[in-house]
């Protein structure tokens, strides 16, 4: 019997299948991001179809429908209405941008977010997400995990914090103008470092597998289920690794009110308001959506409660 | 006087006419429209919190108008004073629609939430001050409740000016941040109140200078 062999390549040469996978997917960002610069006027009101696929941490609960999604929001740059956001944002531009990820790393770097997109595994995930105003929304993103980010750029060991800037354009964004109620801009987040590395913690690029809309805080925005949301800040162009504690915006402005912790919690009210219950959103009129019990952590205690295993929750609301 | 038209053709106190009815169904419009959109799903994504501050929104616009009556005497000499009590009524009726809203719609009849809404937040006890210190005024709004009190009349519904103070602390805690919406009422309502401190201050001193002091008139 004749032996015959050819030459093997090592374990190492092989080509993942993650990869292998992946390649599709940057031959098709590519080719949408080609396309996108031929027709760069069209982009924002045509949302593009994203290749995506179902991560973990799938939510249960049915999903709040888009435009319910789309036309309810708290994005201050904006406006202060639930309706301005989707009023006013299609005169934002959430292209071309750059997102830099720098400070206490060994691979600072600034990404163009296409070139990011293309890199990184987009999956899909149904979180619920609880406003600080007592509704709530169950939502199909998709991204990718903060932490998969924040590898590449290799946190060194004395970055304890990690700070968000948000877009400062009073140009393209209403509410940024300043006014009575404006708030100061650009909108500021933080996260301890072991939150922002927890795989709960995700970087949204889309929705309902759809390129992110821009009063959703296109092109890349931050989802932190087990927190309120108004830790999720938006259109984000910087993330710093940093050592001490970074200032957050609703804490500057009314830290009795706004903690960093922010995490979500139906035994410690709101000074205005309680926190054990929340509204339904999702239509149906007076009668449709109803009044749920908040969980611990949004029901994501399973996951989150050990990150705050030695802390007392309602001194660091 | 209250209630009172001064006119001399008619110094009776004005009945319960027509045109009030007219006016109590044209103010009842705006909380009738929003019922219909919100039982219809026409209230966007969070209808009880839109028809809630709708509501709210609507008792203020009543009280300040309910307010604007005697100013607008003073000023220019027009008096609506026979439509007073209806714009009272009305601030008052949207007020408990805003309170059965809350109650009601929002929080489903949560005992143990709206026991400790009552108790410990600021913010939703000013609210609820203001509109129990309107249910007395409403109940004695009725002609016959007039002229039963006589002066003590007049003394009570002063706490009006109270609710109105009470009401723009409690619109403002409603928003976030100051909007040019709840500053605008809220000065709109303290302007008023501090119009009429002046006016009666002023009155008391013209008094003074033409007449001397009255007797128990205690002046510093």
């Amino acid at each position: 019997m004749a032996r015959w062999s050819y030459p093997r390549p090592s374990p190492t040469e092989i080509t993942s299948h993650q990869a292998w996978m992946s390649r599709r997917r940057f031959l098709a960002a590519s080719s949408i991001a080609m396309g996108g610069m031929m027709e760069q006027a069209a982009r924002p009101a045509m949302a593009e179809g994203l290749r995506t696929r179902p991560g973990p941490f799938q939510a249960e609960e049915k999903p709040t429908p888009l435009t319910d999604v789309t036309h309810y929001n708290n994005f201050y740059e904006f406006g202060l209405g639930k309706s301005d956001p989707s009023t006013y944002a299609s005169a934002f531009r959430p292209r071309p941008w750059t997102l830099s990820v720098e400070g206490l790393v060994a691979h600072p770097r600034v990404w163009d977010i296409d070139r990011l997109m293309a890199a990184m595994t987009l999956e899909e995930r149904l979180y619920r997400m609880r406003c600080v105003e007592a509704w709530s929304m169950v939502i199909p993103w998709d991204g990718f995990a903060l932490a998969d980010l924040l590898k590449l750029a290799e946190p060194l060991g004395n970055a304890r914090y990690v700070a968000f800037e948000s877009v400062l354009r009073p140009e393209q964004m209403p509410g940024q103008q300043p006014g009575l109620d404006s708030l100061p801009w650009p909108y500021v987040e933080g996260l301890r470092i072991d939150e922002a590395m927890h795989p709960l913690t995700f970087l949204a690029v889309g929705l309902y597998g759809q390129t992110l809309p821009n009063q959703n805080g296109a092109p890349v925005r931050l989802v932190v289920p087990w927190k309120y949301g108004f830790k999720g800040i938006k259109s984000i162009t910087r993330i710093r690794l940093v050592e001490q504690m970074p200032p957050t915006t609703w804490n500057r402005m009314n830290a009795s009110e706004y903690g960093f912790f922010a995490n979500v919690n139906p035994d410690v009210d709101h000074p205005r308001w309680s926190q054990a219950t929340e509204r339904v959103i999702g239509g149906g009129g007076f009668f449709g959506g109803g009044r749920k019990r908040t969980l611990m952590f949004n029901g994501y205690g399973e996951q989150v409660a050990g990150l705050y295993s030695q802390m007392d929750l309602r001194t660091y609301f | 006087m209250p209630y009172l038209s001064g006119s001399g053709r008619n110094r009776t106190v004005v009945p319960w006419r027509f045109e009030t009815w007219i006016l109590t169904i044209v103010g009842l419009v705006p909380a009738a429209l929003y019922f219909w959109y919100g039982a219809h799903d026409q209230l966007g994504a969070d209808p009880v919190n839109v028809f809630e501050r709708w509501l709210g929104l609507w008792a203020v616009r009543f009280l300040v108008l309910t307010l604007c009556i005697t100013p607008l005497r003073v000023m220019t000499g027009y008096s609506l004073l026979r439509y007073r009590r209806t714009l009272g009524l009305l601030a008052f009726w949207y007020a408990c629609m805003h309170v059965a809203v809350y109650v009601g719609l929002d929080q489903r009849f949560d005992m143990p939430v709206l026991w400790r809404d009552m108790t410990r937040r600021p913010f939703l006890m000013i609210g609820f001050c203001a509109f129990i210190l309107l249910v007395p005024l409403a109940l004695t709004s009725a002609t016959w409740a007039i002229r039963r009190l006589g002066r003590r009349w007049r003394t009570l519904h002063r706490l009006v000016y109270v609710v109105a103070v009470l009401a723009s602390v409690h619109f403002l805690m409603a928003f976030k941040t100051y909007t040019p919406t709840s500053v605008g009422y809220a000065a709109a309502l303290c302007g008023l109140v501090l119009w009429r401190g002046g006016h009666a201050l002023w009155h008391v001193r013209k008094r003074v200078r033409q007449d001397g002091p009255r007797q128990g008139t205690v002046l510093k």
